[in-house]
Formats: C-alpha cells, sequence, structure tokens
C-alpha cells in the first residue's frame, strides 16, 4: 500500500511528464490558452493514461517480454516478441481511445460533450505513449502498481496544463518583450514551473 | 511530363532551406517538442536522435506520397502510424545494434518518435498531396530543421552544464575551481527546465532578428 502510494506521488511531482521529461508538449502549447479547456484535456489524459498503462502492462507481461508466452505452451519459452512493442502499443493506445470515446458518448453524453473533441488528439499525444514506455522500462511488479503510475503521470499532466492556463491568462496583460510573447515566454515560465517542481526531488516518502 | 523540373529547381531547394529557419519545425510551427528537449543534455545523442529523426521522417514521407492515392482517407492516421512505427522499430533495431550506449541514454524517447507531431505533421500536410521527390526533400529539410535545434540546444547543455563537448573536456582543468581557477560547471543546465528555457532564448534571439515572425495579438 506504501509502495503504491510511493509511486503516485513520484508519477505527479517528480518525474512529471511535462517538467521531467517534456512529454505531451505539443498539446501543451497549444491548448493551454484557457483554464477551462486545458482542464478537459488534462481529465481525459489522466483517463486514457489510466486504462492505456495497465492494458499495455497485460500485454507486455503475456504476449511481447522473452518467456512471457509460456502461459500457451512450455515450447514458447524462448520467443521474444519485444521488439514488437512500439508497434502494438500504439495500435492499443490508438483503439483504446477510440472505444473510450465510444463507451463515454453511450453511456455519459454530457462528459463526452466536455471532453469529445480532446479525445482523439490524445492518440498521438506523446505522454499517453510515453506512459506506456516507461512502464516497460521501469518494469513495474503488479498491474496495481502499473494502473497507479498511469494515473499518477495523467495528474502530474493535468497539474501542469492547468497551471500554464492560469498563468497564461494573467499573463496576457503584462508588457512582454515583443519578440517573445506567447511561444517564447511559455517556454520559459515552463522552464521556471519545472525549476520550482523540482524541489519536490530530495522527498522520500 | 516534357518539361520535366530539375531535381533542384528553386522550388524544391526552398523545401529543404524554409524549414531550417523562417519556418523551423521547433521554433515557429511548434511541432515535435515533445521528444526533443529531453535528450539534450549532451551533444552525442542529441546529434544521434537528429539523424534517426532524418531517417524515420524521410523514408516516412516517401512511402506516405507513394501510397497517397491508394489509402482511404478515412484510415489514413492508422496507415501513417503503422508505417511510422515500423520505421521506428527499425532505427531502435539498428541503433541497439551499433551504439548502444547512446540507445541506452535515449530510452523510451526513440520509441517516441512515433507520437513526434513534426512526423505526423508534415505527413499529413505535405506528403499526401505531393509527389515522391518532393516530398523526400521536405522530409530532409523539416527533420534538418529539427535536428539544427537539437543539436544547438545539445552544444549549448553540455558545454556550460558538463564543460565537455562530445564527451570530451574543452574547459581546461586549470581554470576550474579545485585548480586554483574561478569557473565552476553550471549544474542548472544538466537539469530538464534548462533546455525550455534555452529554447525560449533561441526563440527570441530569433524573433527579434526576423520580426515578421512575432505574434500580433
Amino acid at each position: 500500500m506504501e509502495n503504491l502510494l510511493d509511486i503516485f506521488v513520484k508519477s505527479i511531482f517528480i518525474d512529471n511528464m511535462i517538467f521531467a521529461y517534456f512529454l505531451g508538449m505539443c498539446s501543451y502549447l497549444a491548448v493551454s490558452k484557457t483554464v477551462k479547456t486545458s482542464m478537459g484535456l488534462g481529465l481525459a489524459v489522466v483517463f486514457v493514461l489510466g486504462i492505456t498503462v495497465p492494458v499495455n502492462y497485460l500485454i507486455e507481461n503475456y504476449l511481447l517480454q522473452e518467456g512471457a508466452l509460456t502461459w500457451l505452451s512450455p515450447g514458447l519459452a524462448d520467443v521474444d516478441l519485444g521488439f514488437l512493442s512500439f508497434i502494438i502499443f500504439i495500435a492499443v493506445i490508438a483503439s483504446m481511445v477510440q472505444l473510450v470515446e465510444m463507451v463515454i458518448d453511450k453511456f455519459a453524453p454530457t462528459l463526452y460533450a466536455s471532453l469529445g473533441i480532446f479525445l482523439p488528439l490524445i492518440a498521438v499525444n506523446c505522454s499517453i505513449l510515453g506512459g506506456s514506455l516507461f512502464m516497460q522500462e521501469r518494469a513495474y511488479n503488479n498491474i496495481a502498481e502499473a494502473s497507479v503510475f498511469g494515473l499518477g503521470s495523467g495528474v502530474g499532466w493535468l497539474l501542469a496544463i492547468v497551471g500554464i492556463a492560469a498563468i497564461r491568462e494573467k499573463i496576457r496583460y503584462s508588457n512582454v518583450p515583443a519578440p517573445l510573447r506567447r511561444l517564447g515566454i511559455t517556454f520559459i515560465i515552463t522552464g521556471l514551473m519545472g525549476i520550482a517542481f523540482m524541489s519536490f526531488m530530495g522527498i522520500k516518502l | 511530363m516534357s518539361d520535366r523540373e530539375p531535381l533542384f529547381s528553386p522550388k524544391n531547394r526552398r523545401l529543404i532551406t524554409n524549414p531550417l529557419g523562417q519556418d523551423n519545425p521547433i521554433t515557429v510551427q511548434v511541432l515535435g517538442i515533445c521528444s526533443a528537449l529531453a535528450v539534450t543534455v549532451k551533444l552525442k545523442p542529441s546529434v544521434v536522435m537528429a539523424l534517426s529523426v532524418v531517417a524515420v521522417m524521410a523514408a516516412a514521407n516517401v512511402i506516405i506520397s507513394l501510397l497517397r492515392k491508394t489509402v482511404p482517407n478515412r484510415i489514413r492516421i492508422i496507415v501513417q502510424l503503422v508505417v511510422i512505427a515500423a520505421l521506428v522499430i527499425l532505427v531502435d533495431q539498428v541503433l541497439k545494434a551499433f551504439v548502444y550506449d547512446v540507445s541506452k541514454q535515449l530510452s523510451v524517447f526513440v520509441g517516441l518518435i512515433i507520437t513526434n507531431c513534426i512526423i505526423m505533421g508534415r505527413l499529413e500536410a505535405f506528403a499526401l498531396g505531393n509527389k515522391v521527390w518532393p516530398s523526400f526533400l521536405d522530409g530532409i529539410g523539416n527533420a534538418a530543421g529539427y535536428g539544427v535545434i537539437l543539436v544547438v540546444v545539445g552544444f549549448v547543455r553540455e558545454l556550460f552544464g558538463s564543460g565537455t563537448l562530445w564527451g570530451y573536456q574543452v574547459i581546461p582543468d586549470s581554470w576550474y575551481a579545485e585548480a586554483g581557477g574561478v569557473y565552476v560547471n553550471n549544474g542548472m543546465f544538466i537539469l530538464p527546465p534548462m533546455a525550455l528555457i534555452t529554447v525560449g532564448i533561441i526563440i527570441w534571439i530569433q524573433r527579434s532578428r526576423n520580426k515578421d515572425l512575432i505574434d500580433v495579438s
């Protein structure tokens, strides 16, 4: 239990998708103009990361890893399909996003109305594939850890995009040097926020 | 095709030179930042990453341009993803075979070339509507424009952060505080946030030299 909490807090604050790994920067820069839309996109990312990371965890451990196919027959013990992981992960993500979109549309139309336009965008958001690849690299022990990691990364991304959107709403009234306006200043503010987030680094739970 | 245009006509040359400067994918189009910045702590991984992106992007542009008349519009995204993913797997295996240490440093970021927005962006915007040769040039040009920024950021961060370039020490030993000098490496440059700030400054310099690029709003 403590271990799960540790992974959760770590993936939100220390290994933050945006400030530590720059994942999902494209949509982060493009959609962070108002707090409301960035909240919608952030929630959609939490949702999709929370689903795709555990699904890809199962695929990785029961299909792709070396020796993962032994549950089918012991003769397959030395089959290693690891090189297929990129293509499988991206296919899973694209189809999960489609599936999630249809399910939400059917059962929660109000949520669909608020997330709707962002969901298809997410299939090519780097932070989603990044979540799955980090899960593969860090080799979590069980599916609970993988899901907690996925959710935590999503929440970290949500925090970052809502934070920058709020700052950008305020900064519209400041006198930024013309060449630095919009894009340039957003980069620099993100850097400064990243430095602030780094102060969490020493925390040991 | 009676009047074939020469392979390097001015129009084709612009496909390569524009993305290097006034139409740069990172600083102007704001695409492909996702996987770009985390690999730029040192010069060597930045160069390897830039070359991988050049290879993937040129090949993907050519393949999609060849397929552009046969792929139905509705499934084009999936087709593009599959093409890119297959190419990235190739690059990943080559890197693992020949430069294993760099491949370890790049870790997940080679895989993330798949979702690099710039590749998808160029496929959608250019390769789907153009012939093979211009698409190839466009791929090379945009990937090179991306690579240039990567290499510049890598150069700055390695020089100031660790006092080395390509792993070789360039700041003389006698400058350092331990040997009686006054120089200290700026540890900030090794940390991720400085990559963002470096890019911010590159954007600042580029836009103050070229006033057309300034956002008016």
